[in-house]
């Protein structure tokens, strides 16, 4: 395949992005940067576990920027392989952070009493 | 892909059992490129559920509110989002076979992440320098797993980079050098991508009261 040959085609499976996808991205991504960073240092909301979520918010919406501009996820690259290989990580990612987070948090819940009891007359 | 065999078996009539659009043989290094970084992703999955469960034991330590100076982690994460779009623009020029406009965007780059990274080894030498560090508490040395991991990353990056700025400035940007930088480039977009998580889910949250 000669160098000339291997680029300027969108049907390949693999878009490179443009000038303006990079540059919308690098906006949006700052922007979505920006308004968490200020919530936290401004101490806009009160309430923490309010922040916590809205920030999450962010990051994932900020995941999915970066994912669609700058790595150039869709549907169709690599014949769907790499969407596939992405959904079935994601499952996974849930899978461990849930539940992990779930599994320690009632280990936490049932061990703690113990150690009071052993006192009890 | 499917309909592409089935229509080739149904205009030829003989079976064949290849794509007839096959025309993109870096294809492969690609997708497996791809493939290792999800395996990556489920390594800081891994250390970002092992954060989340140990975030809150301070062994009567210090905190993320009483540790982490926030200015100084905007400016990293500003660094490390430059560095992805500068990176972006080597791409651009790449395909408009520009190779001195490609080698500077790279050099651009490589300086912004060896920014990030003087900055995070500042951050740690701080923290170390305090008794915070990783031995202090179950949360500390999450973090430091979670974050070394991170700059760990970043500095192999940056090794490959330069590599590559080597191999590109020796050979051109020759098909072989052109899928090693697209390699690259998605390894140094994935790094921003984590890097997303660890401001959020480290630093944000963890100065929150």
């Amino acid at each position: 395949m000669s160098a000339h040959n291997d680029h300027h085609h969108a049907g390949d499976g693999h878009s490179h992005g443009t000038f303006k996808s990079y540059v919308t991205g690098f906006v949006l991504a700052v922007i979505l940067t920006a308004i968490p960073f200020w919530l936290v240092m401004g101490k806009v909301f009160n309430n923490s576990s309010i922040t916590a979520m809205v920030i999450l918010g962010f990051a994932a919406v900020q995941i999915v920027v970066h994912m669609v501009y700058f790595l150039h996820m869709n549907a169709q690259s690599e014949g769907g392989w790499s969407m596939l290989a992405l959904i079935f990580t994601i499952m996974l990612v849930v899978i461990t952070l849930s539940g992990s987070l779930w599994v320690m948090y009632h280990l936490n819940h049932n061990m703690m009493p113990v150690h009071d009891m052993r006192n009890m007359p | 892909m499917f309909d592409n065999t089935a229509s080739s078996l149904a205009a030829s009539g003989v079976p064949r059992f290849h794509l007839a659009d096959e025309h993109h043989p870096e294809n492969g290094t690609l997708l497996g490129f791809w493939l290792y970084l999800m395996s990556d992703c489920l390594i800081f999955a891994c250390l970002f559920a092992t954060y989340a469960v140990l975030g809150r034991s301070y062994a009567a330590g210090p905190s993320g509110a009483d540790l982490f100076d926030l200015p100084l982690v905007a400016v990293n994460t500003s660094l490390l989002l430059l560095s992805s779009i500068t990176y972006g623009f080597a791409m651009l020029e790449m395909q408009r076979e520009r190779l001195k406009a490609t080698l500077v965007w790279l050099g651009i780059t490589g300086l912004l992440g060896a920014g990030f990274l003087g900055l995070e080894l500042y951050e740690f030498a701080h923290l170390i320098h305090e008794g915070a560090g990783p031995q202090r508490s179950a949360f500390l040395s999450s973090f430091f797993t979670l974050v070394g991991t991170h700059g760990l990353h970043v500095a192999f990056g940056i090794i490959w980079l330069v590599t590559l700025m080597f191999q590109v400035g020796k050979h051109g940007l020759i098909v072989e050098n052109r899928r090693r930088l697209m390699c690259l480039s998605m390894f140094w977009h994935f790094l921003d991508v984590v890097w997303i998580g660890v401001f959020t889910f480290v630093y944000l949250m963890g100065v929150l009261p």
